[in-house]
């Protein structure tokens, strides 16, 4: 196998974690309830865990950087994750939306890897598969909720923010460079079986919540190719703080 | 008298305790989610152990939110979830129709002193077989 395509799969899922999880962590002490509040850090916190998991793996498998280092050590354009997971949260209509539409992917995704000829890969996607399981569920039940047993208001926030975050969802999917040859050594079939999964699953979610699919849509791509949002260096910025002020710090 | 001053950004972005407190107005009522009740399971085949309750607009969503705020540490196997307006209780004026249980000792396990009795039987089978034998 060549360590260069798995490094670079190993990277992208990382990256869109680390960054996911980072948004998310941005409403700890926000949340609109307390209990809620609680909830959506755990989910987190989880994200963290899984970009650490991946960094890891990256690290032993593929000769990466020491997990920290990637996390925090480097520059933005050098970052593989979608423009998606870079917006910055909103209201928490659309961080809701965007909850759900990444953990539908990383649901299917991890799915897909848990059958993954890299074994240490498919030991680790069985492994957080009932995180994955629990995201997602918070997810749904919160647009589902919100769109259908909900207000007219609540309706129209979420119709709006989906129809917003569409576009950015599609590009969770930006082709790899390595996707042919990562699909024939049976490592991972591929960003676009992967949406295919998504998209059924999320179509009848929707149909559920009454909620409109944007159609005929260009999906956000370039972040994989590290062509990024103006949001994603603020992130960096305010994420980074702590460890420039000392890099050789221990905890 | 020192004013204190919150070192959080939102108090201080709020200016909350920079004067003095305005008049509260009194909340309507359920301006909040109702509460369930959560009962939490820690090993297959255990009892249910009521934990707390969370706010929460229907089962479902108390369900979700239940998971985290109550079995996010440690081991779980199973959580149940009842609305707490469904939940029969005692009337507390109620309460003092025991409050002559603690005195009925014999009620308890703890009073009866089997193992006396056990060792004089058996100390008195064995008195008897040696008897028997002499």
């Amino acid at each position: 196998m060549n360590t260069t395509a798995l490094k670079e799969l190993l990277t992208w899922i990382a990256d869109n974690e680390l960054i996911m999880g980072h948004r998310h962590s941005e409403w700890t002490g926000l949340g609109p309830l307390l209990e809620e509040d609680i909830a959506f850090s755990s989910i987190a916190q989880d994200k963290l865990g899984h970009a650490l998991a991946m960094y890891t793996l990256a690290h032993e498998l593929c000769g990466s950087p020491q997990p920290d280092v990637n996390a925090f050590q480097r520059a933005g354009a050098d970052f593989t994750c979608s423009q998606f997971v870079e917006l910055p949260n909103g209201e928490y209509d659309f961080s809701l939306i965007r909850h759900f539409l990444f953990d539908a992917a990383e649901f299917h995704r991890y799915g897909m890897l848990a059958s993954s000829s890299v074994d240490a890969l498919a030991k680790l996607a069985r492994k957080v598969q009932g995180e994955i399981k629990y995201h997602l569920y918070h997810g749904k039940s919160w647009v589902v909720q919100l769109a259908s047993q909900g207000t007219a208001a609540s309706k129209a926030r979420m119709q709006a923010a989906l129809t917003y975050a569409w576009p950015y969802a599609l590009g969770m999917f930006e082709p790899g460079k390595y996707d042919a040859e990562l699909a024939d050594a049976g490592v991972f079939a591929g960003e676009k079986a992967l949406q295919q999964e998504w998209l059924a699953f999320v179509e009848a979610t929707f149909a559920e919540a009454g909620l409109d699919i944007p159609q005929g849509v260009q999906p956000v791509y370039g972040g994989r190719g590290g062509q990024h949002s103006e949001h994603l260096p603020q992130l960096l910025e305010e994420m980074t703080e702590v460890v420039r002020i000392d890099p050789e710090a221990t905890w | 008298m020192t004013k204190l001053i919150s070192l959080d950004p939102r108090i201080t972005r709020l200016g909350i305790g920079s004067s003095e407190p305005a008049e509260v107005a009194p909340k309507p009522t359920l301006d909040q989610h109702q509460t369930y009740e959560v009962f939490h399971q820690q090993k297959s085949g255990a009892h249910h152990i009521h934990v707390g309750s969370v706010h929460a607009p229907n089962a479902e969503l108390a369900m979700v939110l239940a998971k985290e705020t109550f079995g996010r540490r440690g081991q779980t196997v199973n959580l149940w979830i009842v609305r707490t307006s469904d939940v029969v209780a005692m009337n507390s004026a109620d309460a003092e129709i025991f409050s002559t249980t603690p005195e009925k000792a014999y009620r308890d396990v703890a009073a009866y002193m089997v193992r006396n009795k056990v060792e004089a039987f058996k100390k008195g089978m064995q008195q008897a077989k040696e008897g028997k034998e002499g």
